[in-house]
């Protein structure tokens, strides 16, 4: 596997949604690096053929009835909410349009 | 009858035995409780909550069942801790991080309410390292829990204040959650009894994710008698977890006999090499030796993907809980940024101030690995090698019926010890990880103290579903063992 760049550093923070400083940019660089690189000794098993496990548990679907039971109801689901107008969720503006 | 120990020293079975006696209430052994959580958690800080009002109001509710003459279920009275990961609807459930600094929820996990219908009386939420990443409980936002054996030293992780607080008699019973070791290690590292049932045995509802595929709650206990206890009340199909078995649950207290005769142990090649601390393999040996003097047959086995565990584990958790991780955006619940700005903005300032730097690193790595380009060369090879992994111990459990193994390679550590270097870290899990991996169950009890005074883990792995052959076995050792541990002395000389 070719070594982690601090471009690669930056580009997966983009897709983690985390903004990190350039001191934990470099930091991050190091530990990966190191961590990665001991992963890699996964690559002296030779796994042609093998099945991957998929389900840390063997088992097919498992269902239910569909009947409507009871669920969450808006005063719980918003009774955490950082800002909510008692209705909804508010979140910054995301579109700019008018 | 009268009471030969002191109320806060008491088993979860003794205490059943002397409510029904009548010779205490439930509601004289809460008090007892939180008399001893008040003198020793400033010290030991195992507790970021604790919920007085709420254990004594349950405490109050046994006492009048038992009045009445009714019974009052199979944990009634016992006094009991839960890991801040489990949801709760009593006090916060925050998995000690920032970003769910507060949150109430709206539901109680299913293991929190089959405690509470047998009777438990909560004491409050133990101390963890956040969203149960790592080995030693120094990532908690909140507070670095100590070794009741030793205030120097870590109690181990990511259950740290699980194991402290029955360590410590500041709980009879906890529960905790273990993804790669975070029940048997800290229970290794304090001196107690903790149990990773088999993936499937017990609802993960309401526990918070961290790496879905291999996350299961377990106890800890002081004894192997309670365990057993515990496991009848946790463990059982759950119509909320679509992952929990359908298979029947046995009645483990049935598992306590003192009888090996027909038991065949595994040591495997790979665990007792020169990377074992000395001392850490004289005390396995000892155990090993009780056990096959009672008639237990010994046998190497092998386990030769053992070298690769922990790469494997470390991609396989930080995919998983990266993606699980990434529900906390400061939209529904939780921390949200201050810092002003568009969505876009509003999601990273939260990411970015509310989780620590384990967790971040986790993410980082985690959406590496599953990232374009990357995803069959780490995540998909990861899943290949587990097979490989879960393949050596079906093999293995065809020529014994238990493992018998070291918990930690270890006893406790000293605080600050290992933080500079992650991955020196990770390392310390290589006895538990292939449990996780391999979906089996594990348990760890104490095994003896090494000279600076600090317990020693024998960890005992069975095949999935079978863990009334680990309680045997457990209980065997435990009855003929022929030393008490003793009473950590929590900063004190003696006590």
């Amino acid at each position: 596997m070719g070594k982690i760049t601090r471009e690669d550093v930056a580009y997966v923070a983009s897709l983690a949604q985390l903004s990190l400083t350039p001191d934990v940019q470099d930091r991050l660089l190091k530990e990966m690096g190191d961590i990665l690189q001991y992963m890699d000794k996964l690559n002296e098993l030779d796994t042609a053929g093998i099945e991957p496990t998929m389900h840390a548990l063997a088992m097919t679907n498992v269902f239910r009835d569909d009947v409507v039971g009871p669920s969450l109801d808006r005063e719980h689901a918003l009774m955490n909410a950082p800002k909510s107008d008692g209705e909804y969720f508010l979140v910054p503006k995301i579109l700019d349009t008018e | 009858m009268t009471m030969p120990k002191k109320l806060n020293a008491l088993t979860a079975h003794e205490i059943r035995d002397a409510l029904r006696a009548g010779t205490v209430t439930a509601t004289e052994i809460a008090e007892a409780y939180f008399r001893r959580i008040a003198e020793v958690d400033p010290k030991v800080l195992a507790y970021v909550d604790v919920w007085r009002d709420y254990g004594l109001a349950q405490a109050a509710k046994v006492d009048e069942i038992v009045r009445r003459g009714d019974e009052p279920g199979p944990l009634a009275g016992v006094p009991i801790g839960l890991k801040d990961v489990l949801c709760t609807r009593q006090g916060y459930t925050t998995c000690c991080s920032k970003i769910l600094k507060g949150y109430r929820s709206p539901f109680d996990a299913t293991v929190v309410e089959r405690l509470e219908t047998a009777g438990s009386v909560f004491l409050g939420k133990l101390n963890m390292d956040e969203f149960a990443m790592g080995s030693s409980t120094e990532n908690s936002s909140v507070q670095v829990t100590r070794n009741p054996w030793n205030l120097k030293c870590v109690p181990g992780g990511s259950s740290g204040g699980s194991a402290a607080a029955v360590a410590a008699d500041e709980c009879v019973i906890s529960l905790g959650s273990d993804t790669g070791g975070s029940i048997r290690q800290p229970a290794a590292l304090c001196g107690c009894v903790g149990m990773k049932p088999t993936y499937g045995r017990v609802s993960r509802y309401g526990l918070v994710a961290f790496a879905s595929s291999l996350d299961q709650i377990g106890p800890f206990t002081k004894d192997v008698e309670d365990l057993a206890v515990a496991l009848n009340v946790i463990c059982g199909r759950d119509c909320h977890d679509s992952t929990s078995a359908g298979l029947p649950v046995p009645d483990f207290t049935k598992s306590l006999r003192q009888d090996v005769a027909d038991i065949t142990i595994g040591l495997p090649k790979e665990y007792y090499t020169d990377a074992l601390n000395a001392e850490m393999r004289e005390k396995i040996e000892g155990a090993v030796a009780v056990l096959q003097k009672l008639g237990a047959k010994v046998v190497e086995v092998s386990l030769p993907h053992t070298g690769y565990a922990i790469a494997c584990y470390y991609i396989i958790c930080t995919a998983e809980a990266s993606a699980n991780l990434a529900r906390f955006d400061g939209v529904r619940y939780g921390y949200r940024s201050p810092i002003s700005g568009d969505v876009h903005d509003m999601y990273s300032n939260t990411k970015t101030e509310g989780f620590g730097p384990e967790v971040k690193r986790r993410i980082m790595l985690g959406t590496y690995v599953l990232s374009s380009g990357y995803y069959d060369a780490y995540y998909l090879k990861a899943q290949k090698v587990r097979s490989l992994i879960r393949r050596d111990f079906l093999d293995a459990f065809e020529k014994c019926d238990v493992i018998l193994a070291p918990t930690s390679p270890t006893a406790a550590f000293e605080i600050g010890e290992k933080t500079a270097d992650p991955l020196e870290m990770y390392l310390s899990d290589i006895y538990t990880i292939s449990v996780n991996l391999a979906t089996i169950p594990g348990m760890s009890m104490p095994c003896g103290l090494t000279k600076r005074g600090l317990p020693a883990g024998l960890q005992i792995m069975s095949k999935p579903f079978n863990e009334e052959t680990m309680l045997r076995v457990a209980y065997t050792y435990e009855k003929n063992r022929g030393f008490e541990m003793g009473q950590p002395p929590i900063g004190a000389q003696a006590r």
